[in-house]
């Protein structure tokens, strides 16, 4: 790996972020906490009843791993663009949709990986199917980059906002109703002993998809903020 | 198609604009309430109550042309962004931003007539149908729109980022669809099939249908056309040909 090549930025991008990660490790930790707390409420509000909870927990877990994954795409590219890394980034001689890539890649290593690592434990808090867990993990571990892909699109275009975080949400959650309708389906179907075939390949074919033109659009949406 | 293009982008042109879309204005307008008056007397009092649902199924008069034009909306916004991004057009950004609104408002027309009609028809005023489901995310990704807009301070930053995200929503779209359907033979068996009953449709309802699809067309046109002149006479304040629009010709110092 020289020394100015893409690879070098990708990986220098990556760093720097993981860096300034751990530097407010607390701070990262924040999206964990949320789904925790988000699960407990479910029993609380619905009741205790084990085979009620059962029944929803694979929806539940995906509506909560979903809004979790949101709190954190808020700062993707403010700080950024606060202290002008930014700046840097869009005159880089390196494509700016390689240094996007490594910015969206490090957001779901920090938030979609934990937030699948954690949800064995919710799943069996909530008493979800031991036959559907590696399913929901599947789905999950599919799903949540899609998320990391779609919502640094809408973080690029909200940057320069002051208070982006509900905008931020009204922009997201339409544009994944499908991951989130074939994740959970993909649960659902398990359950009922459906295939679950169909729902796991659209979702990586979805995956591919925004794995692709991801990177792409979120520069373009960066570079419009910037003119 | 080089005498076209430039033909095309002196509407790029705001003052051209301006003249141009004052001229067409009334006439879509008058004909959109030509069009929408006719096919309303034929549809909700001349045509025939449906044997099957009774009077209530006139409300599709309404209901059907609103339901095509939040996609066909949807569609030209979309379009309009394209070019707004490609060529940097302010009139396409104006008009991108100006069809959001329509759009959402039919929209909203399309969800409420449909859970008027509904409520008799299928004794609810909502079910987790696949069609009222893509619907409402619709509705959601003209909010998404028009909130990036005008949460944007710099309005032509605003228009941009808000026609990427139109694009992006364009693309999404027929996934939306394709996964709520998918979602809906997942979740319930007898889901409630609108059009199965009505493949083959009267002349004496297919008219007013057909007038009321061009009225709505019209309606947008003439909307469309008003909404970005004055978003253009606004954004153009300080300009001399804005300031004569306002204020009439100025008349030489005595």
């Amino acid at each position: 790996m020289r020394k100015g090549s893409v690879l070098s930025a990708f990986f220098g991008v990556m760093r720097r972020d993981a860096l300034s990660l751990w530097r407010r490790r607390a701070d990262a930790l924040n999206p964990i906490w949320f789904a925790a707390i988000v699960i407990t409420l479910f029993p609380l509000a619905l009741g205790p009843e084990a085979a009620k909870l059962a029944r929803i927990a694979g929806g539940v877990i995906w509506v909560i791993v979903l809004l979790a994954s949101l709190l954190s795409l808020d700062a993707l590219f403010r700080a950024d663009l606060e202290e002008g890394s930014l700046d840097l980034m869009l005159t880089s001689a390196q494509p700016l949709a390689v240094l996007a890539a490594a910015k969206i890649l490090l957001h779901w290593l920090a938030t979609g990986l934990p937030l699948v690592a954690i949800t064995p434990i919710a799943a069996t808090a909530l008493g979800l199917s031991p036959k559907a867990l590696p399913v929901l993990l599947t789905s999950l571990a599919l799903g949540t980059p899609i998320i990391s892909v779609i919502g640094a699109c809408a973080a690029a275009l909200t940057a320069g906002l002051r208070r982006a975080g509900m905008l931020l949400s009204l922009i997201v959650l339409p544009l994944v109703v499908p991951v989130l309708i074939f994740g959970a389906g993909a649960v659902e179907a398990s359950l009922t002993g459906t295939s679950t075939t169909q729902p796991m390949l659209l979702l990586a074919a979805g995956l591919v998809a925004s794995i692709a033109l991801g990177p792409l659009v979120c520069a373009a949406a960066l570079r419009l903020g910037n003119h | 198609m080089n005498a076209f293009l430039t033909w095309l982008t002196s509407f790029g042109s705001p003052e051209k604009f301006h003249r141009v879309a004052l001229r067409f204005e009334p006439w879509l307008l008058g004909l959109a309430v030509a069009t929408g008056v006719v096919g309303l007397y034929l549809g909700l009092v001349k045509g025939p109550a449906d044997y099957l649902q009774g009077e209530s199924a006139r409300i599709m008069y309404i209901h059907i042309p609103a339901a095509w034009m939040s996609l066909f909306i949807y569609g030209f916004m979309a379009f309009a962004g394209f070019c707004a991004l490609v060529w940097r057009f302010k009139v396409a950004e104006l008009m991108a931003m100006a069809a959001a609104p329509i759009g959402a408002g039919f929209t909203a027309v399309t969800l409420i007539t449909g859970s008027l009609w509904g409520r008799p028809t299928w004794g609810t005023y909502w079910v987790w149908d696949a069609r009222l489901t893509s619907e409402l995310v619709l509705l959601f990704l003209y909010f998404g729109v028009i909130g990036l807009y005008n949460a944007i301070e710099d309005p032509r930053k605003g228009a941009r980022a808000a026609s990427l995200l139109a694009l992006i929503g364009l693309v999404n779209l027929p996934i939306i669809h394709f996964s709520v359907n998918w979602w809906n033979t997942l979740h319930q068996g007898n889901s409630i099939n609108l059009f199965a009953g009505k493949s083959s449709i009267h002349p004496s309802m297919l008219w007013p249908l057909i007038l009321m699809a061009f009225a709505t067309k019209f309606w947008f046109g003439a909307s469309l056309l008003a909404r970005t002149r004055a978003a253009l006479v606004e954004f153009e304040s300080g300009k001399e040909w804005a300031q004569a629009v306002l204020f009439g010709p100025r008349r030489p110092q005595a």
